[in-house]
């Protein structure tokens, strides 16, 4: 064993050890999860088999099947009523395992972080291909083509006067093109709905794009350079420095930035001053844009801890 | 022995660096230490675009995060629900990303429910919130949505009819919303919102969105965003003004920003600490090969 890896290996097992001790003699325990009971009182939807939840009045008078049933809500140990969730714990602990197998790459590519990043990308492509029928297929193709069918079979709630509207076939065919790329003779096909779409989002985000990120973008640089501000109870009106230095700065950012895009002059005296200073400009957002990069990671990294730390561990407060 | 120690940093194991970064993220979650924040002007419009709409007032929360960028949008998107329900303005869920869906549930299961569902006057489902559920279509479903909802979608995420719910009644649009707010965590998010909703249609927009995103977004305000609300700080920010104004949220468990903040702040002294260090190491090497 080399140096290195016992430095490493007695970090770990002095970090795990330390955990351990404080996870067991910690309230909560370690991965522990509870929940409370909550009656549902409410009237039976016979079309979608669920209760409804309702507040109920002792005066008024139900139409329905007034029924009563229970719901597990989260709870802290300790509170009344509450009861040990072993599909809630079953749940912590996978989590709180993946997000180990994660973090030990960090170490060391591994076979267990293989196995959390196949898990995750097992897991999207289920979820997508289960979202896509309900969301899609069903409640986008099937409501517009055949509500009645829609109705009788998957949801209940399609409104009864709801009539087929037949132009959704067309992106229903367009969308089956998209599979004649598989047969070499018919592959020209597909790229019909190809066509389609680029068409029509270049058109569309042309004339929004214009409108929103180059006409009002132009619209919010042209601005006083000398501002005024006019107090609100006397009405004397009076040179405001920080908004006159912020549109100073604005425009001279814009200006600069541009000039050092433009590329029909060569960047040489003033001109290669102005794109210089269009540079720094460039730099100073790159920077921005990674410190604050950095800002999110960090939160991701807090979150899992303060998930390992107070859901799984019960060493601080989830 | 100065020579030693630089060579020593220049092989320096990257891996003390993880080590390092996970304690100074680490020691202030166990310590629980947290911090507040100074709003900023771009969070504080936002907060009192919400205290000055009259309570009623329809409000498009558009969740457009998945669990990537939940650290930094969840605390945001709990904030702007729960300040909506203290005004009691009408919330009318909606995303463009099917991995939202669990974020929006948990929202109201968290807020809504949990905090506004009892008392004297509950939030009910289907008069002072819904939940429209995943539009499908990306910046196309926008485009829907501004012009008839009901082509977006007619049922809610539940299957009910949009026509049978009584906050649905008068709403044929997007427009018909005094405020959207958008917790975005890229595409298509807040800047597709200002591309389709709010610059063609006048629809006032708020934006909470992801740290990366920022810098992209701060062009539009203040004149296409009435708001932005930008990473864990300014949902810190926001949670802050929130205690400050609402007694009972200033405690730190109402605040999951708030308590990301310590680790926030530690791990950036960290960082600035490498940065400098690192910069330091560079300088001492090119003194050593004697290149100026």
């Amino acid at each position: 064993m080399t140096r290195e890896t016992t430095i490493w290996t007695a970090l770990f097992v002095c970090g795990a050890t330390f955990l351990a001790v404080r996870a067991a003699t910690s309230e909560r325990g370690v991965g522990q999860q509870f929940a409370v009971p909550v009656e549902v009182v409410g009237l039976y939807d016979d079309t979608k088999h669920q209760i409804v939840p309702h507040t109920i009045d002792p005066t008024a008078t139900y139409g329905g099947e007034l029924r009563r049933s229970v719901r597990f809500d989260a709870a802290e140990r300790g509170r009344p009523n509450v009861v040990w969730s072993l599909s809630r714990t079953i749940g912590v602990w996978i989590a709180a395992i993946l997000t180990l197998c994660v973090f030990s790459y960090l170490y060391k590519d591994n076979a267990c972080y293989k196995l959390a990043e196949a898990i995750i990308v097992g897991v999207s492509a289920g979820y997508w291909i289960v979202l896509y029928f309900w969301e899609v297929m069903i409640a986008k193709v099937l409501v517009k083509l055949s509500p009645d069918v829609a109705r009788y079979a998957f949801l209940p709630d399609t409104p009864a006067d709801a009539k087929a509207d037949l132009w959704y076939l067309v992106p229903v065919v367009l969308g089956c093109l998209v599979f004649c790329r598989w047969v070499p003779k018919i592959a020209w096909l597909g790229r019909w709905p190809l066509a389609f779409v680029v068409g029509t989002t270049a058109g569309l985000k042309l004339i929004l794009f214009l409108d929103a990120d180059f006409v009002s973008q132009i619209r919010s640089t042209i601005l006083p350079l000398i501002a005024f501000t006019t107090d609100a109870s006397t009405k004397v009106r009076a040179f405001d420095w920080k908004q006159s230095v912020q549109n100073v700065v604005l425009a001279a950012g814009v200006l600069s930035s541009l000039t050092y895009f433009y590329f029909s002059v060569e960047h040489k005296g003033l001109v290669g001053r102005v794109s210089r200073a269009g540079v720094w400009v460039l730099m100073i957002t790159f920077g921005a844009s990674f410190a604050l990069t950095v800002m999110g990671r960090i939160t991701l990294l807090t979150m899992r801890l303060q998930f390992l730390f107070g859901d799984w561990l019960g060493i601080v407060r989830p | 022995m100065s020579t030693t120690l630089l060579d020593r940093l220049n092989s320096l194991d990257r891996r003390w660096i993880f080590l390092a970064m996970a304690l100074a993220v680490a020691l202030p979650i166990l310590l629980e230490i947290g911090s507040d924040e100074t709003p900023s002007l771009p969070t504080k419009r936002l907060f009192d675009r919400i205290e000055q709409l009259p309570a009623g007032s329809r409000i498009l929360m558009a969740v457009d995060y998945d669990p990537n960028s939940a650290a930094e949008l969840t605390p945001m998107s709990l904030a702007f629900t729960r300040h909506c329900c203290l005004r009691r303005h009408k919330v009318y869920f909606v995303t463009l990303w099917g991995t939202a869906l669990p974020m929006i549930d948990m929202t109201i299961k968290e807020v809504v429910q949990a905090e506004f569902g009892s008392g004297e006057r509950p939030f009910v489902y289907g008069e002072d919130y819904v939940n429209l559920g995943y539009l499908p279509g990306e910046t196309v479903a926008i485009n829907q949505l501004s012009s008839d909802i009901r082509k977006a979608r007619s049922q809610d995420v539940q299957g009910t009819s949009l026509d049978s719910l009584p906050m649905m009644k008068d709403v044929v649009s997007a427009r018909d919303m005094q405020l959207i707010i958008n917790a975005s965590g890229g595409f298509p998010g807040a800047k597709e919102w200002v591309q389709y909703a709010s610059t063609p249609h006048k629809i006032p927009l708020a934006a909470g969105c992801t740290g990366v995103q920022s810098t992209q977004m701060f062009p539009y305000y203040p004149d296409q965003l009435v708001g932005l609300v930008t990473g864990i700080r300014g949902a810190n920010e926001y949670e802050s003004m929130l205690g400050a104004k609402y007694p009972q949220y200033a405690v730190m468990s109402k605040r999951p920003a708030s308590r990301r903040g310590g680790p926030q702040r530690w791990a950036h002294r960290l960082m600035i600490g490498l940065i400098v260090l690192g910069n330091g190491i560079h300088l001492a090497n090119r003194y050593r090969r004697g290149t100026p």
